[in-house]
Formats: structure tokens, C-alpha cells, sequence
């Protein structure tokens, strides 16, 4: 079942195209990556969805049906620009935005009650919300975004504040929030976090949609058959052993181990190299290189770049990479 | 619950519950009685110290002419030396000496003191010496004080309207003056909660909480909440200020035993009392109500468009300004139209809808409208805040999602044709 589906969104602010044709489509209970880098056009997606901003033209269904205003209920959203009223008390106005929410005030107080014991920041209740620390103020904010339990959460940069510790216990928040079905959207320019927790992805670059789909089936599309093998012995007789269905990429010498790196042109040939390189000398690692969400995301936004330097012509490809 | 009433009780409490308005709250109405209050409390109590007057009268003639107050006791000593007094009188604070010269008082009279002479004092003795030099004057060429007496006429004028229910007793004056504090009033209030909705707007900006408020309620819900939030402390201010001035005036009057208002009542001349009474006081206060929320929702709807297209309160000004100078030429306006409420320049002040809400309770207060130009009057401001309001929101919308740009007029205009 898809909980979210965008279709074909375009949204033009004056001379800036900000989405030029974008569709994403979100299925209930996964955690769905939104990346890419600042200026994307990712933020202005999300306030389409939270109907914030309307699109030009293109069309959001929640839950099968067309984006209503009341859907605004259902949805949980966590902006990149987030704050607090900074005069007002903590639990006070956690109270207030779950109020904002349609919850009624007695079920908020209980549901905050627990949130702010798990979270552990029950003493700051009837403190204001300028004397919180700023990890403290993020986690009262994430609470007041999930407090009325909605089918879609939306997190933009849910990690930007966060030191570690804390960032890992909101990453586990998450991945339990998933487990209780909700689904969740989580935009991100940070590649690593996402490739952590995301089930499926979408590339956004200059307004367009440049990549999607899941994340194994991403990085099997992108891998080069690519083998890294750390051994002891003499390169030469390597050299010698791998023949023509090889190519060898680097050989490197650290800490008195050669590395050396080798692409398959064939890929059902891996076990093949192995016995081929059995003899050669003592093999202490062989594994497969497969990218890194962060490498592809270079890559593609990269071929994006060449591709528009291109059309420009004049720059010379070295600066434009 | 609705959402816009949640928005409303926050906007209100937090405000309310502020230390800045609990203290302008108390300290307005003291303020305000002691207007009423010191003057008559200093008319009645005076000073305590007691000064006493060595008057050494050279001429012999103004052997009557002080009398004792309860500030001041006069000593006539025609024939004492200034030297002599000046040595006795060395340390003493309290004294002062009048020297009147041979030659009479028409050169000049000169008091001697240790201690810096009051205006009180200075102006008693005066006012007491011309009259009595006058007197005499008026003696050596034959008339007496009967004569003058005789001859004093005083002329009470009363004003009478001709109006549909009969002949009434006109209160131009004192009605004037009470559409000239209304329209202080309605200035001082517009400006004041006009402001807080702009400040409000911007805090709400620079916190960077705007963008999670409008995940859950519309940007114009906001809007209309905070406006109708502020408006509210407005009115609740406007009404503790009026109820508590009140019980501090009755207070002090009935159990402190100080006559306030300087006795106005006295010295107001006849039928006029009678007139305050009298006068139609509905159209007046319900004018006041009613240009107050208009003047209030026209202005803040600017102030609130003006908030969020900054980022500060400084990047506020270059629209500020455009705004207020309307604001301020009506309050400039709103004494000369005091003289003439039913001139063209008072006409076309109460129908502008930008300088309405300020002056036309001063022409309402001055009776000096027809039925025509006040229905025409509120009818543009009616339309007026209904554009402003229309064209606020749509600013509002995109400016609080706006940051770190500074805003031109251009821009203003793109965002109210955005989608």
C-alpha cells in the first residue's frame, strides 16, 4: 500500500525552477530517503506534501486519495528550520503544538507525560524553553512531532543539532517508529545516515529527480565489479596470473601489506581469481567494492554537472569535475 | 478545539501573564488618576513649610494689601532697615523680605531671600501689589471699590442645537475634548498593538517555530489569531486601565477625602454639567469601539505583512514608514480638525480610510456629521480592511518562509501574485 504518492510535481518561483517533473512514491511502514544536496529543490517537495506551497502543476495522493487539508493531521513533519517559543514552557507549549494537532488536552498530557520520561527531559517541564540546552530543545520538538501518532512522519535534517549519543537514540526512535508502521519520509543531504536507515531512496539534483528505488538494487546498479585483495607476496606473479578477463586498477604497499585492486570483466569470475591467485602467495582479505550511497550521489550529481558544463561549453572539464 | 481559538488563547495569555503588561496595566491608571489627583491634592494640602514675608513698605501704603495664606505670612514693618533685617534673618530659611521702594511699586518691587523664591510667591505678591496700586489709582481719580464692583458684569453664554428631538443643551467644548482623548486613545492603541503584532510576527520568524505551526494550521489562521489575540489584551487593558483609574479616583475622593478633578464641576459655567448629562454619549462610545477594531485590524493586517517579510526589527523600516505616515499626519491633523469638525479637511480625513479610525469619533464627539458621511466612512474602511487583510495574508504566506533576503517592493508585489 502506498501511503504517499507525488505525480509529475513542478513548481516554478519566478525565474528559480525549483521541481521541474518530480514523482516519488512512499510505501506504508518503510522509511523513504529523500537526498541530495542543498538547494535540490527537497524542502519545497516536502511543503508541497504538507501543503505548505502548492505545486504548479502535478498532483499528492495520501493514502490512495487526493491531499486534503485535514490530511494535515495525519502527518508529522519536522522542518530543517525548527525552533521553539523561546518565552514559553517547555511542556506548555509541547502541549500546545499537540493541541494544534487536534489532540485533546487530557490524552496530549498523557502521551507527553511518557514521551518526556523515555526521552529524559522530565525535569524541564515548567522550564523555559530558552534555558534548554539545544539537543534538549530538538528533542522536544521531535517529541511534539510524533505525539499524535501519524501514518506519514516527515523529517528534514532530523539529525542537524544532535551529538552522537543523542543522535543514535534518535535513530533507534525512528527505526522503532517504523516497526509500529508508521511510514516515514527523510530528507537528508547526509548520505551515510541515510543509507543506515532508509529502505528505498530518491536522488534529487537542480529540481529534477536523477535517481530512485531501493537501496541494494541502487548501489548492485552502480557496483563495477570491483575486488580489493590484500596479500603477502610479490606483485609480479600476480601480474603474471591475472590474464585477460582482469583489469588491474591499483597496487599499493601499506603497512607492509599490497593491495591491490582488480575489476572483473567478467562477474561471474570471482572465484575463478581466487583459485587463480591461491598459488601466488597468502591471501589475508578479498571482498567486493561496492559504492557507497555517498559515492553514487557524487558520481551522479557529478555526471549532472559535466553534463550541464557541457551544454555551456566553454568551462574546461577538469574545473567543471 | 478550533484551532484559530487555540492560536488565540496563546497569543493572549502569554501576553497577558507578561511582567511588561501586569506593570503597564497597574502603573497606567495611577498614572492617570494622579492627573485627576495631585493637582487637587496640591491645591489642597499646599506646602507645609510656612514662609514668612518681612515686607518693608517705604510708600507706607500696602499696609492691607497681603494677606496671610497658608503658605505665606506677611510681617508689614514700613520702617525697618534692610540691613538690620538681612542680619537677623541670616540663617532662616524660611524668610524672605519685599522690599517696596519710596518712589511706589510702578519701577519694580524686589524680594531678598537666602533661599531660591518660588513661583508661588513671586506670582502671589505681584498679582496682590498690581491690584492694590490699581486701587489706589483708581481712588486718586474718584472711584470707589463699590464703583468697580457696580461696574463688573459677567456674561454666562449657554449654546443651544436645534435638533430633531427638541432643543439641547450643546457641550462643544468639553464633547471636543473627549473625541480628542479618544482619538489619543485610538492612536496610541493602534500603534502600540499594531507594533506587538509585528514583533510578534518576527520572533515567531527568527525562533524558526513559524514553518511547525503551518505544518498543522493555514498561515492566514495564524494571522488571524495573533490579530485577534492582541487585539484582545488590547481591550483588556483598555478596560482594567478604566476600571482600576476608577476605583483609585472614587477611592481617594471618598475615603482619602481629596476632592479630585480640581473641581471642574465648579467652575464650569452653568448648563454644563447639565449637558454631560444629557448628551447623547451612544454614538460617541459606540464610534470609539468601532474605529478602534477597524483602525486596529487595518494596521495590524500591514504590521503583520510588514513582520514577516523581515528578519529583524531594523529591515522593518523602510516599510514602516509608508505605513505610519498616515497614522501620524491623522493625530497631527487631529487638532486643527478639532477647531473646524465640519470642514473639508475634516470631511476628507474621516472618509480616507488610512486616517478614519482617528478622526472621525473627534468629528462624532464634535456632533459635526451627517448620517451620509459617517455610513460612507466605515463602509471604505470595511472594504479597505478586507483588501488589506486579503493582500496581508498573501505576503504573510510567503515572507515567513522567507529568510535571510532582504525585500523590496518588487518582491512584495511577485509574492502577491504567487499561487
Amino acid at each position: 500500500m502506498e501511503i504517499l504518492k507525488a505525480v509529475d510535481i513542478k513548481k516554478t518561483f519566478e525565474a528559480h525552477q525549483a521541481l521541474s517533473g518530480v514523482s516519488i512514491t512512499c510505501k506504508e511502514a518503510t522509511i523513504f530517503g529523500l537526498l541530495g544536496p542543498n538547494g535540490a529543490g527537497k524542502t519545497t517537495l516536502i511543503r508541497i506534501i504538507n501543503q505548505i506551497t502548492a505545486p504548479d502543476s502535478g498532483e499528492v495522493f495520501f493514502n490512495g486519495k487526493r491531499l486534503q487539508p485535514h490530511h494535515i493531521k495525519q502527518i508529522g513533519y519536522l522542518p530543517e528550520e525548527r525552533g521553539l517559543y523561546k518565552k514559553m514552557k517547555t511542556g506548555e507549549q509541547a502541549l500546545y503544538f499537540a493541541r494544534l494537532k487536534g489532540m485533546s488536552r487530557t490524552d496530549a498530557l498523557k502521551r507527553l507525560k511518557f514521551q518526556f520520561d523515555k526521552f529524559d527531559i522530565m525535569p524541564w517541564w515548567n522550564k523555559k524553553v530558552e534555558e534548554l540546552s539545544k539537543g534538549m530543545a530538538q528533542k522536544v520538538q521531535f517529541i511534539t512531532t510524533i505525539l499524535h501518532q501519524p501514518k506519514l512522519l516527515i523529517f528534514d535534517e532530523p539529525f542537524s543539532g544532535f551529538d552522537p549519543i543523542n543522535a543514535n537514540l534518535l535513530k533507534s526512535e525512528i527505526l522503532e517508529l517504523k516497526e509500529n508502521g508508521a511510514s516515514i519520509i527523510f530528507s537528508t543531504h547526509n548520505m551515510a545516515s541515510a543509507e543506515e536507515v532508509c529502505d528505498k531512496i530518491a536522488l534529487i539534483n537542480n529540481s529534477k529527480k536523477i535517481l530512485d528505488g531501493e537501496i541494494s538494487e541502487i548501489k548492485n546498479s552502480f557496483k563495477t565489479n570491483t575486488y580489493e585483495i590484500i596479500f603477502d607476496g610479490k606483485y609480479n606473479k600476480f601480474k603474471a596470473a591475472l590474464t585477460a578477463d582482469y583489469e588491474i586498477l591499483s597496487t599499493e604497499e601499506k603497512k607492509g601489506e599490497n593491495i591491490i585492486k582488480v575489476r572483473l570483466k567478467n562477474p561471474a569470475n570471482s572465484n575463478n581469481m581466487l583459485t587463480t591467485m591461491a598459488d601466488c602467495g597468502k591471501i589475508s582479505s578479498f571482498r567486493e567494492l561496492i559504492p557507497s550511497i555517498q559515492d553514487i550521489f557524487i558520481q551522479a550529481v557529478g555526471e549532472g554537472k559535466v553534463n550541464k558544463t557541457q551544454e555551456k561549453s566553454d568551462l574546461p572539464e577538469a574545473l567543471a569535475n | 478545539m478550533n484551532t484559530v481559538l487555540l492560536i488565540i488563547q496563546r497569543e493572549y495569555l502569554t501576553r497577558v501573564k507578561k511582567k511588561s503588561f501586569i506593570i503597564m496595566t497597574l502603573i497606567g491608571p495611577l498614572l492617570m488618576s494622579a492627573l485627576f489627583v495631585i493637582p487637587a491634592w496640591i491645591a489642597t494640602k499646599g506646602s507645609d513649610e510656612m514662609r514668612f514675608v518681612t515686607v518693608i513698605d517705604k510708600t507706607g501704603e500696602f499696609v492691607n494689601t497681603f494677606k496671610d495664606t497658608k503658605e505665606y505670612k506677611f510681617l508689614w514693618r514700613p520702617n525697618s532697615k534692610l540691613k538690620e533685617v538681612k542680619e537677623n534673618l541670616k540663617d532662616d530659611k524660611n524668610s524672605a523680605v519685599l522690599l517696596i521702594p519710596k518712589e511706589g511699586v510702578t519701577k519694580g518691587v524686589t524680594i531678598y531671600s537666602n533661599k531660591h523664591i518660588g513661583i508661588g510667591l513671586k506670582s502671589h505678591i505681584a498679582r496682590s501689589l498690581s491690584a492694590e496700586a490699581q486701587n489706589i489709582n483708581l481712588q486718586k481719580l474718584g472711584i470707589t471699590p463699590e464703583h468697580i464692583a457696580a461696574s463688573q458684569v459677567h456674561v454666562p453664554v449657554q449654546t443651544v442645537k436645534w435638533t430633531d428631538e427638541g432643543e439641547k443643551t450643546d457641550s462643544a467644548e468639553l464633547m471636543m475634548i473627549a473625541g480628542f482623548i479618544a482619538a489619543i486613545i485610538i492612536y496610541m492603541f493602534i500603534f502600540m498593538y499594531g507594533s506587538q503584532v509585528m514583533r510578534g510576527v518576527i520572533e515567531e520568524k527568527t525562533s524558526r517555530v513559524v514553518e511547525v505551526i503551518i505544518s498543522s494550521v493555514k498561515p492566514f489562521q495564524l494571522m488571524a489569531g495573533k490579530i485577534i489575540g492582541i487585539a484582545l489584551v488590547a481591550l483588556t487593558q483598555f478596560l482594567l486601565w478604566g476600571i482600576l483609574t476608577g476605583i483609585i479616583v472614587f477611592g481617594l475622593k471618598n475615603f482619602a477625602g481629596i476632592e479630585t478633578g480640581g473641581g471642574i464641576g465648579d467652575k464650569l459655567p452653568p448648563g454644563m454639567m447639565e449637558a454631560l448629562f444629557t448628551y447623547n454619549w451612544q454614538p460617541l462610545l459606540f464610534s470609539i469601539l468601532f474605529f478602534f477594531i477597524a483602525g486596529y485590524l487595518l494596521y495590524a493586517s500591514l504590521f503583520a505583512a510588514i513582520g514577516s517579510a523581515a528578519d529583524n526589527e531594523t529591515d522593518t523600516q523602510q516599510f514602516m514608514l509608508p505605513v505610519t505616515i498616515p497614522l501620524i499626519l491623522a493625530f497631527a491633523a487631529a487638532a486643527s480638525i478639532m477647531e473646524q469638525p465640519s470642514g473639508n479637511v475634516a470631511f476628507w480625513f474621516s472618509i480616507i480610510p488610512f486616517t478614519s479610525p482617528i478622526i472621525m469619533p473627534l468629528r462624532i464627539a464634535a456632533d459635526a456629521y451627517q448620517a451620509w458621511e459617517l455610513a460612507l466612512s466605515m463602509a471604505i474602511l470595511i472594504a479597505t480592511i478586507t483588501a488589506t487583510i486579503w493582500f496581508a495574508a498573501k505576503i504573510y504566506r510567503v515572507g515567513i518562509l522567507m529568510y535571510g533576503k532582504k525585500v523590496s517592493y518588487k518582491e512584495l508585489w511577485k509574492w502577491i501574485r504567487y499561487k
